[in-house]
């Protein structure tokens, strides 16, 4: 049955235009949501602890009227925007200089590799410690939970660059500068590119843990006070508005760099 | 000119990769090195392009020693390598870094139209084949107008068609500057078709074994007697630098000791 419909599928599916082809993809949650809304309509669930999907559009379209929900987005952004850049700023200076100098590499590899090995909230109460409950302990969390991904991957794509082509830059007796604007850093390029979105993943998932942690606004705040008044649609808000951020930055961010990548020959490069 | 003076040269982990190799090679000479596998020919383009450091020995040009990689010295490798985040025009260009825009675009023009692919400026390196990016990896060596350019197996990768058309296409350039060229390769007839001399190398540790003059007024005829003949003296020296048994044209059979005293 399935072998003899699957060809009349796929067929199906080619002969979609273009842009349609991701729809089918919204196929399953789709009927998930339509499904737990009849189940709760028709008074098969009672719906008060997994709120059916009108109920959560209409908190959604609450917080949004009254500004509350652009609010805590832009606070839970801006953290996110501040740690990302000191994480990312500090991950590529050291995951650059350990990658260039042997000595470097010596000297601060272990001690890195050490402290990576902590996991990061471990951090917070000495963070908060040391820097307060506000924004500074917050940023330097997610800024920590950037650096780590960002420094592994500039480093180890700087040292898997292929030597014939370094050799290239020696034969043109590039300067180290050179080397590194010229050969290292678009050799590089493209690895560094897939740690600066694992980072941001990491930076959105640490703002949440710094925010669950004691905030007065954020996403974060939002889900921690729908838990605490009891109503599971305004962390359900919250968790789909984490959801469509994080996918437009790194959409964004990825988008950002495809011209810088253009010429990748990779399984996967042109689709 | 260019003399290579007892250069030596031992790896850090011992291996003896070339022992007492001295070669004069005039400006605008074309010399081929023929050797078996592990005889030393590519370790010494290694040190003539300044990419690693004779352990004794020097490496003059014109009467200056060389300690690294020179402006006048350019290199193609058996591989294109191509920096594949720059396009076709952008590779080709890639040694003028320095120059006016205006300079580097024209030169870059006229060296993509000497190698026949003007139309590839805008392309990344990635959609061309074999033999259009080793003309690339030819067009920025030569960009450079190098005093001595080295080829290390440089169409060893193409298929016969296309090695035998590169061959002639590089005398064709050669002929523009007439730099000095050393190519090193396995391919006997591609040595006997460039080159005014043949130097044949012998492994463990790597030193020049014999010393055959090709000149031949050119362009060379592949299927000429005198082509032969050169081919078969390249391969007879070859046999003798491999310890290999030969027999010589009267069927004379000689131990191959006797052969590399004779030489």
């Amino acid at each position: 049955m399935t072998v003899s419909a699957e060809p009349n599928v796929t067929r199906a599916v080619a002969s979609l235009p273009r842009w349609a082809r991701p729809a089918i993809g919204l196929i399953v949650p789709l009927a998930a949501a339509v499904a737990w809304e009849a189940a709760v309509r028709t008074g098969v669930a009672d719906g008060r602890l997994v709120p059916p999907p009108s109920v959560i559009l209409a908190t959604l379209s609450d917080l949004v009227r009254s500004g509350e929900l652009g609010r805590h987005a832009l606070a839970t952004m801006l953290r996110v925007a501040c740690g990302f850049a000191l994480g990312v700023a500090a991950g590529t200076l050291l995951g650059a200089v350990t990658a260039y100098g042997r000595i470097a590499r010596r000297l601060i590899d272990p001690t890195l590799q050490a402290l990576r090995a902590i996991p990061s909230i471990a951090w917070v109460p000495l963070f908060i410690l040391w820097f307060g409950i506000f924004e500074a302990s917050k940023v330097i969390l997610i800024a920590v939970g950037v650096f780590f991904p960002v420094y592994l991957g500039v480093l180890g794509a700087i040292l898997s660059v292929d030597r014939k082509i370094v050799e290239v830059g020696r034969v043109f007796r590039l300067s180290g500068p050179a080397m590194v604007r010229r050969i290292l850093l678009p050799a590089a390029l493209p690895t560094y590119v897939l740690s600066l979105r694992a980072g941001l993943g990491l930076g959105w998932m640490f703002v949440v843990a710094a925010e669950i942690m004691g905030a007065s606004e954020g996403l974060g705040y939002l889900l921690v006070d729908g838990q605490q008044i009891g109503k599971p649609a305004q962390i359900v808000a919250a968790i789909i508005a984490f959801a469509v951020l994080g996918k437009l930055s790194d959409s964004i961010l990825a988008l950002g760099v495809a011209p810088l990548l253009r010429w990748e020959d990779a399984f996967g490069a042109r689709r | 000119m260019l003399v290579l003076s007892r250069v030596a040269k031992t790896y850090s982990n011992g291996v003896r990769a070339l022992d007492g190799v001295s070669l004069e090679v005039a400006p605008g000479e074309i010399v081929a090195v023929v050797g078996g596998s592990g005889c030393g020919k590519s370790t010494m383009l290694r040190l003539l392009c300044g990419l690693d450091q004779p352990s004794r020995g020097r490496i003059l040009l014109d009467g200056t020693a060389i300690s690294g990689p020179h402006a006048k010295i350019g290199i193609v490798f058996q591989e294109p390598r191509l920096l594949p985040w720059l396009t076709v025009a952008g590779n080709v260009g890639f040694g003028l870094a320095d120059r006016p825009v205006g300079e580097r675009r024209q030169r870059v023009s006229a060296a993509l139209d000497r190698v026949g692919l003007c139309d590839k400026a805008p392309v990344w390196p990635r959609e061309l084949s074999g033999g259009q990016a080793q003309r690339v990896a030819l067009a920025r060596a030569l960009i450079m107008r190098p005093e001595v350019l080295l080829l290390d197996e440089p169409f060893s990768a193409l298929d016969a068609f296309t090695r035998v058309d590169l061959q002639d296409h590089l005398l064709d350039l050669w002929a523009d500057h007439k730099p000095t060229l050393l190519v090193v390769t396995h391919d006997v007839d591609e040595s006997i078709v460039l080159a005014d001399r043949v130097m044949v190398m012998r492994p463990h540790p790597g030193r020049i074994f014999a010393e055959i003059d090709t000149s031949m007024p050119r362009p060379r005829d592949r299927q000429s007697a005198a082509f032969d003949v050169a081919k078969r003296r390249v391969l007879a020296a070859l046999d003798r630098s491999l310890d290999r048994v030969v027999t010589t044209d009267d069927g004379e059979m000689g131990s191959a000791a006797g052969a590399a005293l004779w030489w």
